[in-house]
């Protein structure tokens, strides 16, 4: 029984911080979550948006300037990388140089997941 | 002067008597003997002290602020209050090397105390292994950054410490986090010790337990403070990055996690003795990588110590020394330890460690890969890329929902074979997670599908952590650092999902409004402090219900060295965060203000602690079985 | 996972190999990575986007605007510097660049990076004013377009904004040999 009760309560207090937050719906800025992506160059490994160099200072403003001129995320990133290279942004990107990022993990989990399966597979034969 | 002539003189006496415990030990193998000969248990003793004396030493100096030793020239500054002063000693290369050392030591000295009871030969090689560790760090501390260097003509004045560093929780960060990463090497050298001597069983596991626990509890509380010191002194209201250095600290968290389930499977069931082996290793050497990484400057990152290429290559050197012997060590003695060709059945908990190790395999390769990648690219074809959260996310959201959900069902698992009957119970947690998530859903308003489902399944794992509280056999040390694993996951996803933040450049006596809240910069003052002085803004926040809260965020320029820093201003409730921060714009009346909302922040901290005090009842607890 | 980890004597062998090549292979290139220049800035490509952006700024000494494309005509060669007045190398570099306005076939174009219109023509009243056109960068945008990093810094550019030269940081007497070099064909 004690156990239905404490489901019972887990349900009250979702209700109860659930409250304090529906007032606060959560929005994003477009210009914040680019200036988190993209690395400040001229500071030790910072963001342009933890940054306050005159570097970041001034690429936000032309963030700012870019989404108003209309131009889509991807867009930004791309002039971006165009005129500074991959290194700006924080997002490696699905490309020839990359792949083996992306793949080695991935080939990992697979692996694991065989010998696992085989461990038990075999030892079910003996 | 004459008191940095005798640190160094000390260091090297320690030098000596771990050769001397190195080659009795060597010697004593070969004897007949039933017990350790002395000498091994006074040389380690006098080791140890000497490295004491040596850290003493040098504590002094740094608290009389004497500036013809150079590491205290370099970091620290007659103005510097106290604390700060003795917490300079572990905030630069030398000095951190130097605790090292000291946990080293120690730890050497607490196993040959501790295993009394271990066979002979264990012990011995046990030492043996762990003594070519401590020479290698003696040897690297005397030879590339000796703490005792000193200046002549004495300068009036240090350098001082960076600011940033000045922090409370920055200031014990890096004992704690040595105890941890230290640990390991204990772990290590045993690991080699049994493999050689063909005790790779239970009673091994058994012991190994406490020394994983410790180093696993250390090592949490660690990048808790670490995190901890981003939040409040960083000032953007980041705590984790997946900056290199912080990955650094979490691969041997995560390979560790692993050997603390697996080496419970050989306790209890005399399973995976290779693999504890090769994950006791691998423990040890992301520790030493880690070192190396950090310490060379290889990596561009905001925490890099000094750069300096032949310490550099010193420790990559001493790396692939220590692993070419345990890779030789393995594949020789690999047949002494024989494995057990139980059956391991899918419904045991044989198998939910399996699948706890192989999701913590993956975890370390994704954040191992994500952080050396860079490097290896950059050598081979000379490209810089950045790999930074976008990666991460993706390759580490998707993955956690099935390993939240085998991590609900694991702990309830039996060794050898678990009897699964339908109860009636399984449909009220399905209702009740399938409700709670609804409700999350529908508070925190979120359609993205993927975090629905993720939202879902660590909705399951904490409901179900809940309620095994009140199940009949359930081990509570264990149990409460899930409860808190799981809450720090929701704590985490929460406060990305709902954090906001409003930038603005405002004059004094200005406001802007924030959603429900109007905030108003009433007046800056500024005072002179005795190593910095600041700017102090006073900032209001009104809300609906007209109660005023008072901010004041700080910018700190400090004099030594000149280094202006922002100071947040956090308001921290139970539910949530204020953080507000401010900014100089440079020739202009106006500042840059940064006002963030941050739900759940202090419930990231809490449950950590959480995660730790399971950790600790573990250490402490009689009862043997921990998992 | 154990079972696949014990080996027969030869795939023993095999394996002991292929690890161990691996191992001095992450050697050499640790090793390597050890003694690079941590420093970044990117290659100029020889071929492609070697092209400075036009645009358009207004005038330090008038307030009329002018478009770079316009200006670079006037010259073989430009030399485009963007600086500060609360630059700090930008005063040292101040004379290199008055040296190098004696070439007939350069013009020196300058870029004001996020200063105040007083300090600025203070800056060049005191130290020397070694520009043919000075520009103002305002907010700094411009310079992010032409993708710098921040002051000072230096592009060499052809009557076609091509880039012949980039230097991030101050120019020294190395540089200038480089400059006059390309100028010189």
């Amino acid at each position: 029984m004690a156990k239905k009760k404490i489901l019972i309560l887990i349900l009250l207090l979702i209700n109860i911080f659930g409250n304090c937050y529906s007032e606060n719906k959560p929005y994003s800025k477009l210009e914040n979550d680019i200036s988190k992506n993209l690395r400040c160059l001229i500071c030790q490994g910072q963001s342009i948006y933890d940054s306050n160099s005159e570097f970041a200072l001034s690429m936000r403003v032309y963030i700012r300037d870019q989404i108003d001129s209309g131009y889509s995320e991807s867009q930004i990133y791309n002039m971006l990388v165009k005129k500074y290279g991959q290194w700006i942004v924080y997002d490696p990107g699905y490309s020839k140089k990359t792949f083996l990022l992306w793949f080695i993990p991935l080939l990992f989990f697979l692996l694991g997941g065989a010998i696992i399966y085989l461990r038990i597979y075999k030892s079910r034969k003996l | 002067m004459i008191i940095s002539n005798i640190g160094f003189s000390s260091l090297f006496l320690g030098l000596i008597s771990s050769l001397v415990v190195f080659s009795c030990s060597v010697a004593n193998v070969k004897k007949n003997s039933l017990s350790l000969s002395k000498i091994i248990y006074q040389f380690l003793t006098t080791q140890f002290f000497f490295v004491i004396i040596g850290f003493f030493i040098l504590l002094y100096s740094f608290i009389i602020s004497d500036f013809s030793n150079e590491t205290v020239y370099n970091n620290s500054h007659s103005t510097k209050p106290i604390f700060y002063k003795i917490t300079g000693l572990w905030g630069n290369h030398e000095g951190s090397l130097l605790l090292w050392l000291l946990v080293l030591t120690s730890f050497v000295l607490f196993f040959f105390i501790d295993s009394k009871n271990e066979p002979k030969k264990f012990r011995l090689y046990t030492i043996i292994f762990h003594q070519i560790i401590v020479i290698g760090f003696f040897i690297f501390i005397l030879k590339t950054s000796n703490p005792f260097d000193t200046l002549y003509p004495i300068p009036q004045e240090g350098l001082g410490l960076n600011p940033i560093l000045q922090d409370p929780a920055l200031a014990i960060h890096p004992p704690i986090l040595y105890v941890g990463y230290v640990g390991t090497s204990i772990i290590f050298a045993s690991a080699l010790g049994a493999m050689v001597t063909g005790y790779v069983n239970k009673f091994w596991a058994k012991n190994l337990k406490k020394w994983i626990l410790i180093s696993w509890t250390f090592l949490t509380g660690g990048i808790l403070l670490g995190s901890i010191w981003a939040y409040y002194e960083l000032g953007w209201g980041g705590f984790w990055f997946w900056d290199p250095v912080e990955n650094i600290s979490l691969m041997p968290w995560l390979s560790l996690t692993a050997l603390l389930h697996c080496v419970s499977t050989l306790e209890k069931r005399d399973l995976l003795k290779n693999w504890s082996i090769i994950l006791s290793i691998v423990t040890f050497m992301l520790s030493v990588t880690g070192t190396f990484l950090v310490r060379s400057g290889i990596l561009n990152s905001v925490h890099t110590f000094a750069n300096d290429p032949t310490r550099g290559i010193y420790i990559l050197i001493f790396l692939f020394v220590l692993i070419f012997i345990s890779f030789v060590i393995f594949f020789i003695f690999e047949s002494k330890n024989l494995e057990n060709k139980k059956e391991i059945f899918f419904l045991s908990k044989e198998t939910s460690v399996l699948i706890n190790n192989w999701f913590m395999m993956y975890f370390l390769s994704v954040v191992l890969i994500g952080t050396v990648y860079p490097i290896f690219l950059d050598v081979i074809t000379s490209e810089k890329i950045s790999v930074g959260p976008p990666f991460y996310n993706k390759l580490l959201i998707p993955f956690l929902i099935p390993f939240f959900l085998f991590m609900s069902v694991g702990p309830s698992m039996s060794w050898i074979k678990t009897n699964f009957r339908f109860k009636i119970a399984f449909i009220y947690y399905f209702l009740t997670t399938f409700t709670a998530t609804i409700l999350t859903i529908y508070y925190l308003s979120e359609k993205d599908l993927l975090l629905i489902i993720l939202i879902f399944s660590l909705v399951f794992l904490f409901i179900k952590t809940v309620t095994n509280f009140f199940e009949k056999n359930t081990n509570y040390a264990q149990n409460l650092s899930h409860l808190g694993f799981a809450m720090l996951m929701l704590s985490i996803l929460f406060n990305s999902i709902s954090s906001t933040e409003i930038i603005k450049n405002i004059k004094v006596g200005e406001s802007f409004n924030s959603k429900n809240e109007r905030i108003t910069f009433k007046k800056i003052i500024t005072e002179e402090e005795k190593n910095y002085s600041s700017i102090i803004g006073f900032f209001e926040i009104k809300n609906d219900e007209n109660k005023t809260i008072k901010l004041n965020p700080e910018i700190r320029i400090y004099n030594q060295p000149v280094i202006a820093t922002s100071e947040a201003a956090i308001k921290t409730t139970f539910f949530k965060d204020r953080f507000i921060t401010i900014n100089l714009i440079k020739d202009e009346q106006l500042f840059n203000v940064r006002y963030q909302n941050k739900p759940f922040m202090i419930w990231i901290w809490i449950s950590t602690m959480v995660i730790i005090f399971g950790g600790t009842i573990a250490i402490f607890s009689k009862k043997k079985n921990y998992i | 996972m154990e079972e696949l980890l014990q080996f027969s004597a030869k795939k023993k062998i095999t394996f002991s190999f292929l690890i161990f090549a691996f191992l001095i292979f992450c050697f050499l290139i640790l090793n390597k990575a050890l003694n690079e220049d941590k420093i970044y800035s990117p290659k100029l490509e020889k071929n492609k986007n070697s092209y400075l952006p036009d645009f358009n700024l207004p005038q330090l000494f008038s307030p009329d605007q002018v478009l770079l494309s316009e200006i670079v005509k006037q010259k073989d060669f430009s030399l485009v510097n963007i600086w500060a007045s609360w630059c700090i190398p930008c005063r040292e570099e101040n004379d290199l660049l008055k040296s190098l306005s004696n070439i007939n076939s350069l013009q020196n174009i300058g870029i004001n990076y996020k200063d105040k219109k007083k300090n600025s023509i203070k800056f060049l009243q005191d130290y020397g004013n070694p520009f043919n056109h000075n520009l103002v960068d305002y907010n700094g945008t411009e310079s992010i377009n032409l993708g710098a990093y921040g002051v000072p810094e230096t592009f060499l550019i052809n009557k076609n904004r091509k880039i012949l030269l980039k230097i991030i940081g101050p120019i020294n007497n190395n540089h200038i040999k480089q400059i006059t070099k390309i100028i010189n064909g």
